[in-house]
């Protein structure tokens, strides 16, 4: 037994500090974690040099339509995400109406759906020259002047684009936290006499703070990094300006620049975000958390419920899905060919692998938290989180540069002691675009493994230990039982995002290699929209069966909490 | 027969804080000890040590004779049949009760385990409950389910930390007396941490104070409260003052309230500056008795008052008179002293004069 | 539980992905291509090229500005041996990043007129496509049209429709107009083409040409194979709107249609030099510009080789004669342009 080289944290005192090798976890952990922060500090590496005088002409030109615009849609996509998300959450979670049981599920739908794809949708569907328009100017003879209709390729259109593909991730967490409150918390705020509404209002909402504070600012960094709906709505934000800046102007020192402050002005956000959490917990104190039976909507109500659920998913997935259905039927003989298959394989492996991939790295941080919860500990796997917000393209470079410099210097130490040349060992392979994913996508995988071992208290690791438990059985017999729907959520919550990606994978795949979103977008930007949806529609059947899994997950939570 | 549980010299570190010193007990047979003392004394460490979760940097912990622990050396926690039993109780929320208490007894026949379970299950009057899981249990029923579960695979030892203290004080007494009726007819030994004193005596047969790491005394009840080791486990059992005097010719002492007819106290010689400990009901009420001091706080307990008493020179006396002498405050009452179990200390002096060496708990 | 063995088995988990994963060492002989052209663009021509000269050619396909990122950090062991643009200034930029070579093909240089070409040949222009102003049939006369600056005229107030100044197409555009006027005059003409806007840029190329079909605006700027393959689109509501516009040839008796290029080069570490050479020469033959002419309703660059039917139908055009290179060396001048006359 080597001697502690601090005091045992609080929570992980127990056989694990039995550990052999006290601080093996530490330097994992933190190792770990700048390995994924890599292409993020490169970001910032590459930002580190004295202005040029682009940012005079950014400042005097569009500077502050870019940061007006960002905050706007931030803004605007959290609100309504919310307005979305938590309605409908609290409305499947603790009531009963017509439908529920199949809402519970399909108001996750919406996240099977690429936010590019349901922009270009809707685009087609409400623009001048769309149906919708065209009908109302034939059915009653209007002229262009005659009506005034809403401009959906503008900034509350892009707003609604992002939230209605965005909200599912709100609508997990915050259903979650829902069916997890007890039913004492709501009695006892009943027996003082609080009305439905403010107990709402004062308790549901405000126990639930946490989850919804960590579902938001996970759809605020992805409207951030959104770059797709934005740049096609005509929408400058700091993303777009950040291409605006690299490509247009070539001038990749300013666009890392921007995207460093990007990067630091979520940062803050983030750090804003846990010192407000730090003042209130928000765990329950016992173990007792009895449900509360389900509200009983009766009369205008429970239509009134159903509505609510419906339109978010008509909204956010039916009317775009259908879309694609329609440009499919047209377009697919043309378009899909024996090489469908491959691409569809390509995408599902990938996409399968990056999540397992991811998993693991979270489960690791997430483990290496809860035994080390040092500070060091914690800034090294919070800023490995950070390329969540980095727009894809921007980490991707991020990704390819550290990559591609080990490449050259092993290759050229090779050369010199050697007399061989190695070539490229990571660039332009599938490790390279695995780690990519694995530095954007952690996040939403770590947040649910964090929520999961918060329920695995350490007095059950012992306890499972004195009653004859080897380690390896307390992590199969108690703790990943335990962690399961935590696990499965994360898994999963990856995977329909992975299978969504697109700049990284468009930046770092390997040769003749393709997936179902880059075919999509080659053809969306190519302006076939018709001839991509075959694609996009693969995208959402692939996405919908775990979206499905997972819901099933959650409701199967009744004797076990589930994040 | 080797002794039951056996802890010699144990000393147990977070480097550099030394929580545990030299701590040696013997418990001689599978009776029912506790660990007293305040929170931070170490007790729970030793507790985990005990277990398995901590290793020793000296000493030894036997159980029945085997070694579990020693310098450089510890028995996995699983291999020492030893339960435990934590304060928020740790059941696993993703088993039913059933599944919880069977959780132990992997490699027991399917039979056997069921027949296990469900005698485990009557034992604790949950026989109804199996299927439940623990977040659909009261408070009590989920430290019964605790309960069962570490007794499930029939470990030689059940230790207890504090399991007893979320519950309310009714509760709490009637479930230690189960669970000491429990833990006897199952032939194992329990050893509890509390820092409550009462818990301790209606659990325990032997208990140990424990302060700063240090086990001050291991001991019965009786003996803690009437002839405690030191000044600390005087201060910490019971209630009582320590009335200060000087030790005077054959045994004597001279103290405020007159000479003293004490039993010559061991080790201590005349001349010596000493402290006697009174404890409440060693100061009898006599209206007769010419020593009248003044009642400062009054308390009434039902059957009894616990008056304050105020001396001349400032020090504070506790009386416990039957509750028909009613008295108030300021008023002068007699008393006299009565004390069968003498304990003096030499005044700047931790460790005691008693009458006699305390006997050790058999 | 996880302290002692778990770190490790992971870790070794990780080495069995990492060996997995590192590149299958790509067979000799065969080429590959990084290109900024979509799949669909190029794919059909390279697999017609692996059948004739049984050269397999792998492909990988990006943003420009990625691809050129990739290749110049991948330095001198980039398995890439073509770098295929969609846009000339994007090629100049990679002669000077030092990431092309020359080469010399007589074939080349008789298939290629000099003005689409770089004259050192470090790349080689293969299709060529037009901007042009694109008009509403039943609102707008062709004599009411004359050139790009008279689309700042007040005439047009409220009837313009442009795309964003994000894309790179209105980047060259005006690039060119630098070029040609400086760019004093080229920013009053934008502030112009502003004012005139009839709602804020947005949308693509076929977007412009539908917001005109549909009345939303008069006239508009589009590149040429937009409306080719609104044309041949199997989208009955794309045809129709195609049937409603014309094509203007703008600035034919001054300076020329603007035009820009895609093209090729050699990459300058390339490894199967002489097939990377083959295939562009095989990019610029008779049957691969007839390609581009026919499927995607490009210009060929070849002078032998007519364009479509479609691109005929619209008639004869005097094609801007300025240098494409000079179009990539001025596109930053033109964004902050763009950027100060208020175009978003």
């Amino acid at each position: 037994m080597p001697p502690y080289t601090n005091p045992p944290p609080q929570g992980g005192r127990g056989f694990w500090s039995l550990a052999a090798g006290i601080d093996r976890w530490t330097v994992l952990v933190v190792g770990l974690a700048m390995l994924l922060a890599l292409p993020v500090l490169t970001v910032f590496l590459t930002a580190l040099q004295p202005p040029g005088e682009v940012w005079r002409h950014l400042a005097d030109t569009v500077l502050a339509d870019y940061v007006l615009n960002s905050v706007t849609l931030m803004i605007g996509v959290g609100v309504g995400t919310l307005l979305i998300g938590v309605p409908t959450a609290w409305l499947t979670a603790t009531c009963e109406f017509p439908g529920r049981r199949g809402f519970e599920w399909a108001l996750l739908l919406p996240m099977a759906i690429p936010a590019y794809i349901i922009a270009y949708t809707y685009t087609g569907l409400l623009d001048f020259a769309g149906p919708v328009q065209t009908f109302l100017r034939l059915t009653f003879g209007w002229t262009r002047q005659d009506y005034a209709f809403p401009e959906i390729r503008s900034l509350p259109g892009a707003i609604l684009m992002l939230a209605l593909v965005l909200y599912p991730y709100l609508y997990l967490l915050a259903q979650a936290a829902f069916l997890e409150q007890s039913a004492a918390v709501l009695e006892v705020s009943r027996s003082l006499g609080a009305g439905s509404w403010r107990r709402f209002l004062t308790i549901t909402l405000p126990l639930a703070r946490p989850s919804l504070i960590a579902g938001m600012s996970l759809v605020q960094m992805e409207a951030l990094a959104d770059y797709g709906t934005v740049q096609y709505f005509g929408v400058s934000t700091f993303t777009t300006g950040i291409f605006r800046v690299w490509f247009g102007m070539n001038d990749a020192t300013a666009a890392a620049q921007l995207a460093a402050l990007l990067l630091l002005f979520v940062l803050t956000l983030l750090v804003l975000e846990r010192l407000s959490r730090r003042q209130a917990r928000f765990h329950h104190t016992g173990q007792r958390t009895q449900r509360p039976p389900r509200l009983r909507l009766s009369g205008w109500r429970r239509w009134l419920a159903t509505g609510a659920c419906l339109l978010p998913l008509l909204l956010g997935f039916l009317i775009p899905a259908g879309q694609l259905i329609v440009w499919t039927w047209r377009t697919a003989p043309q378009v899909v060919d024996d090489r469908f298959l491959e691409l569809a394989g390509h995408s599902l492996g990938l996409a399968g692998g990056a999540a397992l991939l991811i998993l693991l790295l979270a489960l690791l941080l997430g483990y290496g938290q809860r035994l080390r919860p040092r500070p060091v500990v914690r800034l090294a796997v919070r800023s490995a989180g950070l390329g969540y917000a980095a727009p894809g393209t921007v980490l991707a470079i991020g990704v390819m540069l550290p990559f591609a410099a080990i490449d050259r210097n092993v290759d050229s130490w090779a050369r010199e002691w050697l007399g061989l040349s190695t070539g490229l060992l990571f660039s332009g392979t599938l490790f390279t675009l695995l780690f990519a994913y694995c530095a954007r996508f952690l996040p939403a995988a770590l947040h649910s493994v964090e929520a999961g071992l918060t329920r695995i208290r350490p007095s059950m690791d012992d306890a499972a230990r004195a009653l004859g438990a080897e380690p390896h059985g307390v992590l199969w017999r108690v703790h990943i039982p335990i962690l399961r729907g935590s696990l499965l959520t994360a898994l999963l919550l990856v995977f329909v995002d992975a299978l969504k990606e697109l700049p990284a994978t468009l930046i770092l795949r390997p040769f003749n290699f393709n997936t179902l979103a880059v075919r999509a977008f080659e053809l969306a930007s190519d302006e076939r929209l018709a001839d991509s949806a075959s694609f996009a529609l693969a995208i959402v059947l692939a996405g919908i069966g775990p979206v499905i899994l997972l819901s099933r997950a959650i409701s199967r939570s009744d004797h076990a909490p589930l994040p | 027969m080797p002794p039951f549980l056996e802890l010699t010299d144990l000393d147990i570190a977070y480097p550099p804080r030394k929580v545990i010193r030299e701590v040696s007990l013997i418990m001689h047979c599978a009776g029912i000890g506790c660990l007293l003392g305040p929170s931070g004394c170490g007790k729970t460490t030793l507790l985990r040590a005990i277990a398995g979760f901590e290793p020793v940097q000296q000493g030894l912990i036997r159980l029945e004779g085997v070694e579990l622990s020693r310098a450089g050396w510890t028995l996995p926690p699983e291999q020492r049949r030893i339960g435990l039993m934590f304060q928020d109780l740790a059941l696993f929320p993703h088993l039913t009760v059933a599944d919880n208490i069977a959780f132990g007894l992997r490699g027991w026949k399917g039979s056997e385990r069921r027949a296990r379970v469900s005698d485990l299950l009557r034992l604790v009057e949950l026989a109804d409950f199996a299927k439940r899981y623990p977040h659909q249990l009261s408070g009590g029923q989920q430290q019964r389910v605790a309960l069962a579960r570490a007794l499930a695979p029939r470990p030689r030892l059940l230790l207890l930390d504090e399991p007893f203290s979320s519950l309310d004080v009714t509760l709490r007494e009637d479930l230690a007396r189960e669970v000491r009726c429990i833990l006897l007819r199952e032939g194992t030994g329990g050893l509890l941490v509390s820092h409550d004193q009462f818990e301790a005596f209606t659990f325990a047969d032997e208990i140990g104070v424990l302060q700063e790491g240090r086990l001050r005394q291991w001991d019965t009840a009786y003996n803690l409260y009437h002839r405690p080791a030191d000044r600390v486990v005087a201060d910490f059992i019971g209630q009582g003052v320590l009335l200060p005097g000087q030790v005077g010719e054959q045994g004597r002492v001279n103290t405020e309230l007159g000479d003293v007819d004490g039993k010559p106290p061991v080790g201590c010689v005349a001349g010596d500056d000493v402290e006697i400990l009174v404890r409440p009901d060693d100061v009898i009420h006599d209206d007769a008795s010419p020593l009248q001091v003044e009642v400062a706080e009054r308390a009434f307990r039902g059957a009894e008052f616990l008056y304050t008493l105020k001396l001349p020179s400032g020090a504070r006396l506790l009386c416990l008179a039957p509750s028909h002498h009613n008295h108030a405050i300021g008023q002068r009452i007699g008393i006299r002293l009565d004390i069968d179990h003498w304990v003096m200390f030499r005044r700047n002096r931790a460790v005691s004069c008693v009458e006699a060496p305390p006997v050790p708990a058999s | 539980m996880f302290q002692a063995s778990n770190p490790r088995i992971l870790l070794s988990i990780f080495g069995l992905l990492t060996s997995l994963l590192t590149p299958p060492a790509l067979a000799s002989g065969e080429v590959n291509v990084y290109s900024a052209r979509k799949e669909d663009l190029i794919k059909p021509l390279l697999d017609d090229f692996s059948k004739q000269t049984g050269i397999k050619v792998n492909l990988v396909t990006g943003k420009e500005e990625a691809l050129l990122q990739r290749l110049q950090s991948e330095g001198v062991n980039s398995p890439a041996d073509v770098l295929l643009t969609s846009d000339a200034g994007r090629l100049a930029a990679a002669q000077q990043a030092g990431v092309l070579q020359a080469v010399q093909s007589a074939s080349l240089n008789q298939n290629i007129p000099a003005i689409y070409r770089d004259p050192d040949g470090y790349w080689y222009g293969l299709s060529v496509r037009a901007r042009p102003i694109i008009y509403a049939r039943d609102r707008v006369k062709p004599k009411q049209l004359s050139t790009y600056e008279a689309l700042a005229d007040p005439q047009w107030k409220g009837k313009l429709c442009l795309r964003s100044s994000d894309s790179v197409y209105n980047q060259s555009l005006v690039a060119g107009m630098i070029a040609h006027h400086g760019e004093a005059k080229t920013e009053a003409w934008a502030r112009g083409l502003v004012a005139n806007l009839a709602r804020p840029p947005k949308g693509g190329d076929r977007d412009q040409i539908k917001a005109v079909a549909a009345g939303e605006c008069d006239v508009t700027l589009a590149n040429t194979y937009y409306l080719g393959g609104m044309i041949s689109s199997s989208d009955d509501a794309e045809k129709q709107a195609a049937a409603q516009v014309a094509v203007f040839w703008p600035d034919v008796q001054t300076t020329g249609v603007h035009v820009n290029v895609s093209g090729a080069g050699v990459t300058a570490h390339a490894r199967q030099r002489d097939n990377a050479i083959k295939l562009l020469e095989f990019l610029a033959s008779d049957q691969a510009q007839r390609w581009y002419a026919e499927v995607n309703s490009e210009y060929p660059v070849n002078p032998a080789i007519p364009p479509s039917a479609t691109l005929k139908s619209w008639g004869e055009f005097k094609a801007d004669t300025l240098n494409v290179a000079k179009l990539g060396e001025l596109n930053a001048a033109a964004v902050k342009l763009m950027d100060r006359a208020g175009w978003k």
